[in-house]
């Protein structure tokens, strides 16, 4: 097992170089920050004292030593437009990015499960078809559209939601949280769910798949044939089999998540990390990117191993697996 | 009072493509502590004989008609609760293919711990205490730490062991034991047989031992159904029918059995194929494959006292004229 994490850390370090690599040629091919940055009226001597100082005049590759001799001491750089560290600028606005992508992650299980399950035991009846009809909904109808349609109804119409940012929040930690009062928990709905939509849809797919496969198992009906009560075949037998798939995928989604809310903090004005990447993007602020950017791939990999590791509780025939290595 | 009185079972299941009649008419009945071979072919039905009678049968199949009465009761109609106490309790059933009747996710020990308590209260000490002793009854060596046990971690013939184990908890009155050591090798399918012949013996319980295995029959039967597409085509003591068959579907059974050869004289097969359930021909369904058929055989035969104690649902039957041995 020890030998089994020391293995995969030793991969993510791989990885984590090699996106370093690409994420920095990536960001560092495209346009010009200096453009953006400097005042169009200032003289040429002004402009190169400011080139000079962002470090924007050495080669490329020298570039990226710097970056990487910095970057393995916890240094990713400084925004170019706030002139804090990048790091400390996304590790700020991470809370708030955080608890959308759980809330969202809980809310799909919380929906997605028990509507997999009933669209499951019951495909041919009409809630399980409208169930599925309703996933079909949730995968393609496109998130900005839906957000839209969220605030349009419940903010503007209805005046039931507010529509932007995180309200109230309490500081825990040195950060801070909306869920934990109501205004902020009351902010947090819709976004949450605009988030949450493709991932019900998702859960409520895989649950019902997995309760059609296992409902047809020999273990099942032999569960049956030892007169257990179906309620106990249902969340016992069925349920502990169809938890392995459902829990790797949300895990797994986990990461996109977080990496695809731009979109939802955008409109609902959350301000998250993705927020900051798209303003960030905007102007070019090359440090926050490339930071942004390994914090996700970072993300992926803890979340990956996460993933792996419960696995192994979920699924006894993967444990041993791994107890042999 | 016999333990099994079964009459004029009919399970069809409505199929797109028609009425397949898995189970069309069958009768038979066991008394206490006996033991009763259903053979036949592969898809001859008995498998749905069998989940007929503890009232499994998966949709679209269902019994159609015909009456199953256990200890006198009428199981046909039965309310799924009541149904539910009898089964795994006072019948028990072992499945066919030992790979896949465990839950590949539970414990051991939580599988059989569940069987105890879903038809008394016992506390989960006593039910672990009687799970115990009943692996070691089907001759499991330290049942402790079985018990602890995934089931990928034993092999094919222990865990029919666990399962029948599972199917001797509640010492039932009657196990319909399904073709339990086909997928096993011969010693262990030895050791199994004695043992379970051992029980009924000693605790009066009745068996319906499925299998088409012919060998296994006549070491461990009292009375014989041979089962035809859907039918039994003859039924009589064990010994008398094996000695001299009348229908000759049992003497073609018979003679394509290796061991009642001689050397070097080619084993006879029945020629052609047991037909499609969906379409079955007029008349006698062997018909086509039969040796002595002739006009009369396009009349529906019925089952027939052909000799005391002897039935048999042929209009040519073999009398006493036995081809081989
Ligand atoms: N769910 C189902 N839907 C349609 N037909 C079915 C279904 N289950 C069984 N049958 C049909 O019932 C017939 C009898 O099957 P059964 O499993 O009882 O055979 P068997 O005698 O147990 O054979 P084997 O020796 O291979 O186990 C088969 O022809 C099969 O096609
Ligand atoms: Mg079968």
């Amino acid at each position: 097992m020890t030998l089994y994490l020391i293995r995969r850390l030793f991969q993510a370090l791989l990885v984590m170089l090699a996106m370093s690599l690409i994420v920095f040629i990536g960001v560092y091919g495209i346009g010009d920050p200096v453009e953006i940055l400097i005042s169009p009226d200032a003289d040429q001597a002004e402009r190169a004292r400011a080139v000079a100082a962002l470090g924007l005049d050495l080669p490329l590759w020298q570039q990226y030593g710097v970056f990487l001799v910095r970057a393995l001491q916890g240094d990713l750089g400084r925004s170019f437009v706030y002139n804090v560290p990048a790091l400390q600028l996304i590790l700020q606005r991470m809370p708030a990015t955080l608890e959308l992508a759980v809330g969202a992650t809980v809310l799909a299980i919380v929906v997605g499960l028990p509507l997999g399950l009933y669209a499951g035991l019951k495909p041919d009846s009409i809630g399980g078809r409208s169930i599925m009809a309703g996933s079909i909904l949730g995968f393609s109808l496109p998130s900005f559209w839906v957000g839209l349609m969220l605030i349009m109804v419940f903010a503007v119409q209805l005046g039931w939601l507010p529509s932007t940012g995180r309200g109230t929040t309490v500081e825990i930690l040195g950060s801070r949280w909306s869920f934990l009062t109501r205004d902020g928990l009351a902010h947090m709905i819709m976004p949450a769910m605009n988030l949450a939509l493709f991932k019900i849809s998702l859960v409520i797919r895989l649950t019902r798949a997995g309760v059609r496969e296992a409902m047809l198992m020999d273990y099942v009906k032999f569960a049956r044939a030892k007169g257990l009560t179906n309620s106990r075949v249902i969340f016992v037998h069925v349920f502990k089999n169809i938890l392995i798939p459902v829990v790797t995928v949300t895990g797994l989604e986990f990461g996109s998540t977080i990496a695809f809310s731009v979109v939802t903090e955008s409109i609902f004005a959350w301000p998250g990390m993705g927020k900051l990447i798209i303003d960030s993007i905007n102007v070019l602020d090359r440090p926050v990117i490339v930071a942004y950017l390994m914090m996700i791939v970072f993300m992926f990999i803890i979340i990956n191993l996460v993933v792996d590791l419960t696995y192994t509780i979920l699924d006894p025939r993967v444990r041993l697996e791994s107890k042999a290595i | 009072m016999n333990t099994l009185e079964v009459q004029g079972l009919r399970t069809h299941f409505h199929t797109r493509a028609g009425v397949v009649k898995a189970v069309d008419d069958v009768s038979f009945s066991i008394a206490k502590g006996q033991v009763l071979g259903l053979v036949g072919e592969s898809g001859s039905g008995k498998t749905v004989t069998g989940f007929s009678l503890i009232g499994l049968v998966d949709p679209p199949g269902r019994i159609v008609e015909g009456s199953i009465k256990f200890q006198g009761r009428e199981l046909v109609g039965m309310p799924e609760e009541e149904m539910r106490q009898l089964r795994g309790n006072r019948i028990a059933m072992v499945f066919q293919d030992p790979m896949m009747t465990l839950n590949p996710v539970l414990r051991i020990d939580t599988q059989m711990i569940e069987t105890v308590q879903a038809h008394d209260n016992s506390s989960r000490e006593v039910a672990r205490q009687r799970s115990r002793d009943a692996l070691g009854m089907v001759g499991i060596p330290s049942p402790d730490e079985r018990l602890m046990s995934y089931p990928h971690q034993f092999s094919g013939g222990m865990r029919q062991r666990v399962a029948i184990a599972i199917a001797l908890l509640h010492r039932p009155d009657l196990i319909i034991a399904d073709e339990p050591t086909t997928a096993l090798d011969v010693t262990i399918q030895g050791q199994i047989l004695a043992e379970v012949q051992k029980l009924a013996a000693t605790t009066g319980t009745s068996l319906l031992w499925i299998t088409h295995d012919l060998s296994v029959v006549a070491g461990l039967a009292d009375d014989i159904a041979v089962m035809y597409a859907g039918r039994i085509v003859e039924q009589g003591d064990v010994g008398e029918v094996l000695d001299a068959p009348l229908h000759p579907y049992t003497s073609g059974l018979l003679g394509s059995v290796p061991s009642r050869n001689a050397r070097g004289v080619p084993l006879r097969q029945i020629p052609g194929m047991t037909p499609s359930l969906l379409s079955l021909p007029k008349g006698c369904t062997f018909r086509a494959r039969c040796f002595q058929a002739g006009e009369d055989c396009l009349q529906e035969p019925p089952m027939d006292e052909a000799l005391p104690g002897r039935f048999v649902r042929c209009v040519r039957p073999l009398r006493a004229t036995v081809p081989t041995a």
